[in-house]
């Protein structure tokens, strides 16, 4: 069952994620063993295909790097959910076709190991574990639209 | 409808009279800007969906930079996809080593850069551009893609933060301070996805170098963009750097356009202002901090390795010795060859600095003066993240060139006044 892997903080940046010393490849497997290196280098050996990343305000600040969401999507987490993003992380994630989730206060009431849910397109997270479900505004139209297409450039292959 | 200079570019670019904040919108992108890390994905992924064909091959600007020369293997190979890539395209203005500089610094510097444009690049500090009063933001690899390909991009209409910054700075406080003291008051997110529109005579008092420096850390605020008005500062440093496409088009905010917040700045009263780790909105002024010991200074980047930062850093070096491992990086071919020129590099060579070739280097962790564990440096770059310059449990500290070189002299933070 999926489950949760907690950060109680706020600006989590794109150093963190994936540092730059790692930037002289654009492999996500390679980019994803290295993948919350500089915040928790145990990440990698704890999380499971289909995890979350549940962490506080403005998550993935600083750099453009699209790295920092392949080294995510490389380690198989299927969502981040935090209390609010970055843009450019917020626009990188969309064009990856990566669900990205906004709830402002969700570090402070999910814990890790529990296990969760995302109905992305009504805009419930259900954590299972402690039996509640947290109301999120689903991502606009478009946003989805890209999404479900698998990004912007499968969406732009297409047309 | 009265507008923001923003919105009005915005608008200009995507065929409508007007657009306001929150509206979704389809633009025409003037230049793309691509470096050595974030564009050889973009290149790959264009291959893998068979879109591998450029849109127009005058309006992008190539520079291998972050790792340039390349530093290892891997960058190695990212240099020669994005050389190969380049040359099969027939990419006009491309930059390769021995051309190559910091992007922020080589592409208003080589006339590639106009007011009134849009602008994007697969870097966080393509807010940088918006000191020429153009529309410019960073990107990643798919969107870069994305407007390689087809020239557009879609954007949310940003909200507009006016900065209304008023007083002359005093001596020995720089562009640099500013911006580190305005960061320090909004925070790193006090500006998230909203435009920060600077103006104020003590902009209107400032160099292009120093407007710059400004627009370059909108990001560090959070920000979309950066931009400022054009005025005679700006037209003057276009005639002496345009030679592409010489013509281009001045919007300006309207008096009555609706900002979001007016913060208001008096720079008069700062003081050096250094941001201590882990994040650019640690400012402190000099006073509180002045005395703590470094091991290293830097002085370079898209922030501050332009030819005014390094005529600052070699007046307080000159005649002086560094006490700690000093690095000079000046960000463009054309800034090496003026600082040789003007014997600034005898300066720097005198002090005991190292003068390096141009490159991002170790401002992002790269090379050419990372970090061991412990290692404190005092660096004119624009972030001070764990890690950034090396190792997860070094430290960062943002400073003007003025207060990098006097800590230089010093080995520990110092009021670059004391030198002045």
């Amino acid at each position: 069952m999926p489950k949760a892997h907690v950060y109680k903080r706020d600006h989590i940046n794109t150093d963190e994620i994936i540092p730059a010393r790692y930037l002289n490849v654009d492999a996500e497997a390679e980019l994803a063993q290295h993948c919350m290196e500089d915040i928790d280098t145990e990440f990698v050996n704890k999380v499971q295909p289909g995890d979350f990343i549940v962490a506080g305000h403005d998550f993935g600040c600083g750099s453009s790097r699209e790295h920092a969401v392949w080294a995510i999507r490389g380690a198989k987490v299927a969502a981040v959910i935090a209390g609010s993003f970055a843009r450019i992380f917020y626009r990188n994630a969309i064009n990856c076709g990566f669900l990205v989730v906004e709830l402002p206060g969700i570090e402070q009431k999910i814990k890790t190991g529990d296990e969760l849910e995302i109905d992305a397109k009504n805009g419930k997270l259900i954590n299972k574990t402690q039996n509640q479900t947290y109301d999120f505004t689903p991502l606009p139209d478009f946003a989805l639209e890209i999404i479900n297409n698998g990004g912007l450039l499968n969406q732009l292959a297409k047309k | 409808m009265s507008m923001t200079i923003t919105e009005k570019i915005l608008a200009a670019h995507s065929g409508q009279k007007t657009v306001k904040p929150g509206q979704l919108i389809n633009a025409d992108i003037d230049v793309i800007m691509c470096h050595d890390v974030t564009t050889p994905a973009a290149i790959t992924m264009l291959a893998e969906k068979g879109m591998d064909h450029v849109f127009d091959t005058e309006k992008i600007v190539v520079t291998p930079d972050h790792f340039q020369p390349a530093k290892d293997i891997k960058s190695a190979e990212l240099h020669k996809r994005l050389d190969k890539w380049c040359k099969k395209n027939k990419i006009k203005h491309y930059y390769p080593v021995g051309k190559a500089g910091v992007c922020h610094a080589l592409l208003p510097e080589q006339g590639h850069i106009r007011p009134g444009e849009t602008i994007v690049g697969g870097d966080s500090h393509t807010c940088t551009y918006g000191a020429f009063g153009a529309f410019s933001t960073g990107i990643g690899s798919t969107d870069l893609a994305a407007a390689i390909a087809t020239g557009q991009l879609w954007f949310r209409v940003p909200s507009t933060i006016k900065f209304v910054l008023n007083g002359k700075l005093s001596h020995g406080v720089y562009s640099k301070d500013v911006i580190l003291d305005i960061i320090a008051r909004i925070g790193t997110d006090g500006a998230r996805y909203q435009a920060m529109e600077f103006t104020g005579s003590t902009v209107s008092q400032m160099s292009m170098e120093a407007r710059m420096t400004i627009t370059n850390m909108a990001i560090e605020a959070g920000g979309k963009n950066g931009i400022m008005p054009v005025d005679d500062i700006t037209k003057q440093y276009l005639t002496e750097h345009l030679k592409h496409k010489t013509e281009y088009t001045i919007y300006e905010s309207d008096p009555d356009a609706d900002y979001d917040r007016v913060e208001e700045f008096d720079c008069a009263a700062l003081e050096p202002t250094v941001a201590l780790p882990h994040l650019p909105s640690g400012g402190k002024p000099i006073s509180e901090v002045a005395g703590m010991e470094m091991d290293q200074s830097y002085i370079g980047s898209c922030t501050n390795g332009r030819i005014e930062d390094l005529r600052i850093a070699a007046a307080i070096l000159k005649g002086h010795k560094v006490a700690i491992r000093t690095i000079v990086v000046p960000a463009t071919p054309e800034i090496w060859k003026q600082a040789m020129d003007e014997k600034l590099f005898d300066i720097f060579y005198d002090a005991g600095c190292v003068v390096s070739a141009p490159t991002c280097g170790a401002c992002l962790g790269g090379f050419m003066g990372i970090l061991a564990a412990h290692e404190k440096c005092v660096s004119t770059t624009n972030r001070n993240f764990v890690g950034r310059m090396g190792h997860p449990e070094s430290g960062v500290y943002l400073a003007s060139p003025a207060t990098a070189a006097a800590s230089a002299i010093e080995g520990k933070l110092t009021d670059p006044r004391k030198y002045m």
